[in-house]
């Protein structure tokens, strides 16, 4: 017992570090004085620490904490896209000129941000029930504080309010999901979940209400219509670093969760197929019910992007809708739709990353969100226009850029699934999606600036990151079989 | 007075149902009011409500201790989410001056 718990923190080290970095970020708030800058710095270095530990646990396939948390090359793939992001995160912030109005509160600012990687690298490696929704939980009470950052904007308390009220709903179907399926199967971790559902259960109605609590409160988390009334709001409201966050690491760490559990207690057992429930209906099609919630989150989400106003908020329900086309993976419930999810995320990650930096600059020099004051940016600024132009593009798939890469395997799986009224929705919606996108940049080109609209320049350090963040998605729009590969052996997990 | 069979021997489904009365009042709750403290109460419904088929569970069921060990974490979480939200509501509280949700809606479609 006493080799297995040191063995488990052995095997544990990148969490242990991310923990000293939130101390250290505490402390580093406290004792130096010129806070802003100091205390970034340790989160990064903490940061850069783990990452370092990250990449020692390649290939470990493990349990750990008796059955607490895997170590598997899944749980590896999904740390080092949050950590990448993360890292990003963090260097926005320094740039971030929101934050800045805040500066004395700001050593806070980035211990709940360790704090939320934290609670994802639990999410994603998590097999016990209790753990996942501990997990959960920790990743949302965090958030619901950085979005109320800047509480002294009416917009930024309003978003906090709005998503702590349906977080923690959707957080209470959670855990009473999982109390009927604790109380249904007798089993409190994923392994045991699978076990009770092969044998077969008994109270199959009390199991088909758990799956579907579970899922929406799996939703919730990755913005699936109909339960992403939260998002638009949220996402406006909140400064624009926590809303990049919030779209792109919070969204990859809830669907890993929901892989892990979809792909270990269900995929293989076949369980709810075999032990049906008797005379009403012969199974619980939990496949069909995420391929119509994939369907209905991609039309809808696309649709209302297209007269939205606010550039924040359009990026939002663009985030609804690819939540809709990852989704997609999941419901064919094979591993090739798992590893086509797994692309998009990491893809998606960096192109949207992208597109929300380009806010927060716009943001930061000329003060607004609003799409009619990108008019004739791309002359004020031609590098921020054209990579603005460049991630827009990349977001609603086309070649040569990474989002093309990214699509083309979700619907290549889903085709090899046999799913096709669903890639025909997902190619419609794909349509759809182009001219909100196209809006965007048909206002910074082909619309000239004011007369009183001067050229908008930027330092080198903000052209850096924005170069750290082209290069990912336009590199795997044309050489992608490093990530293609890593992904496809890294739908591994322990266990299956 | 004689108790009917079915409410004799209390056992898991009653509890069961019990927890199902109080998550439905919850939600109730959280949809139907107005003020946010109350909304706020409702959520407590909820995770009451799971807290409760956990412990039954454990009484009754196959799962031993756990069922109070999950129940005690539960508490404790509703504890720190519960504090947060009075905090936000707070900072609600002094920017708009009202903690109706209906009156705080500036960000909308």
């Amino acid at each position: 017992m006493a080799e297995h718990i040191i063995e488990s923190i052995y095997r544990f080290l990148p969490e242990i570090a991310l923990t000293v970095t939130l101390v250290a970020a505490i402390v580093a708030d406290l004792v130096l004085k010129e806070r802003n800058r100091n205390v970034s710095w340790v989160v990064l270095a903490g940061l850069g620490v783990t990452a370092v530990l990250v990449a020692g646990q390649s290939g470990w396939n493990v349990s750990i904490f008796s059955d607490m948390v895997a170590v598997d090359p899944f749980a590896v793939f999904f740390k080092a896209v949050l950590l990448a992001a993360g890292l990003l995160i963090v260097l926005f912030s320094m740039k971030s000129r929101e934050l800045e109005h805040n500066s004395t509160r700001i050593g806070e600012y980035y211990m709940l941000i360790t704090g939320v990687i934290f609670g994802m690298f639990l999410m994603v490696g998590a097999t016990n029930l209790l753990l996942m929704y501990l997990a959960f939980e920790l990743t949302s009470i965090s958030s619901y504080v950085l979005a109320g950052f800047t509480k002294s904007l009416r917009k930024s308390a309003e978003a906090s309010m709005k998503y702590i009220i349906f977080g923690a709903v959707s957080s209470g179907f959670l855990i009473y999901g999982i109390s009927l399926l604790v109380g249904v199967t007798g089993a409190i971790d994923i392994y045991g979940v699978r076990d009770a559902l092969q044998a077969g259960v008994e109270q199959t109605a009390a199991l088909y209400v758990a799956v579907v609590m579970i899922i929406v409160g799996f939703s919730y988390k990755i913005t699936v219509v109909p339960f992403h009334f939260w998002a638009p709001d949220v996402y406006e409201g909140a400064p624009v670093t926590i809303t990049a966050f919030l779209a792109t690491a919070s969204k990859v760490a809830g669907f890993a969760m929901m892989i892990r559990f979809f792909r270990v207690s269900f995929m293989d057992s076949g369980a709810l197929a075999t032990h049906g429930f008797d005379g009403l209906a012969a199974t619980l099609p939990w496949s069909m019910i995420l391929a119509v919630l994939a369907a209905i989150t991609m039309l809808a989400a696309n649709l209302m992007a297209l007269w939205q106003e606010n550039i924040k908020r359009l990026l939002a329900y663009s985030s609804i809708a690819h939540a809709g086309f990852i989704l997609m993976g999941l419901a064919l419930a094979t591993d090739e739709g798992i590893s086509a999810m797994m692309i998009y995320l990491a893809i998606y990650l960096f192109m949207n990353l992208g597109a929300f930096y380009v806010v927060m600059l716009v943001a930061n020099q000329l003060g607004t969100e609003a799409i009619a004051d990108y008019q004739g940016l791309g002359h004020r600024s031609p590098f921020l226009g054209v990579s603005m132009a460049i991630f827009l593009v990349a977001l609603a798939g086309f070649p040569p850029t990474a989002g093309f890469i990214a699509k083309v395997y979700i619907f290549g799986a889903t085709i090899s699934a046999g799913m096709i009224w669903l890639v025909a929705i997902a190619g419609l919606a794909t349509v759809v999606s182009l001219f909100y996108y196209i809006r965007v940049v048909r206002n910074m080109f082909l619309v000239e600036p004011l007369e009183s609209q001067g050229p908008v320049t930027f330092d080198s350090a903000s052209i850096l990151i924005m170069v750290l963040l082209l290069i990912p998605v336009l590199l795997l729009g044309v050489y992608f079989s490093p990530i293609v590969a890593w992904a496809k052996n890294a739908v591994t997990m322990f266990g299956t | 007075m004689v108790l009917p069979e079915w409410l004799a021997e209390p056992g898991l489904n009653h509890f069961l149902v019990v927890g199902a009365i109080l998550f439905s009042l919850g939600l109730l709750a959280v949809i139907s009011r107005r003020n946010i403290i109350m909304v706020l109460m409702g959520i407590e419904l909820i995770l009451n409500s799971a807290n409760l088929n956990f412990v039954a569970f454990s009484r009754y069921g196959s799962l031993s201790l756990d069922g109070h060990m999950i129940a005690l974490f539960v508490i404790i979480i509703a504890a720190a989410e519960a504090a947060v939200a009075l905090a936000i509501v707070l900072n609600i509280y002094n920017r708009f001056g009202s903690v109706d949700v209906e009156q705080i809606s500036e960000l909308k479609d």
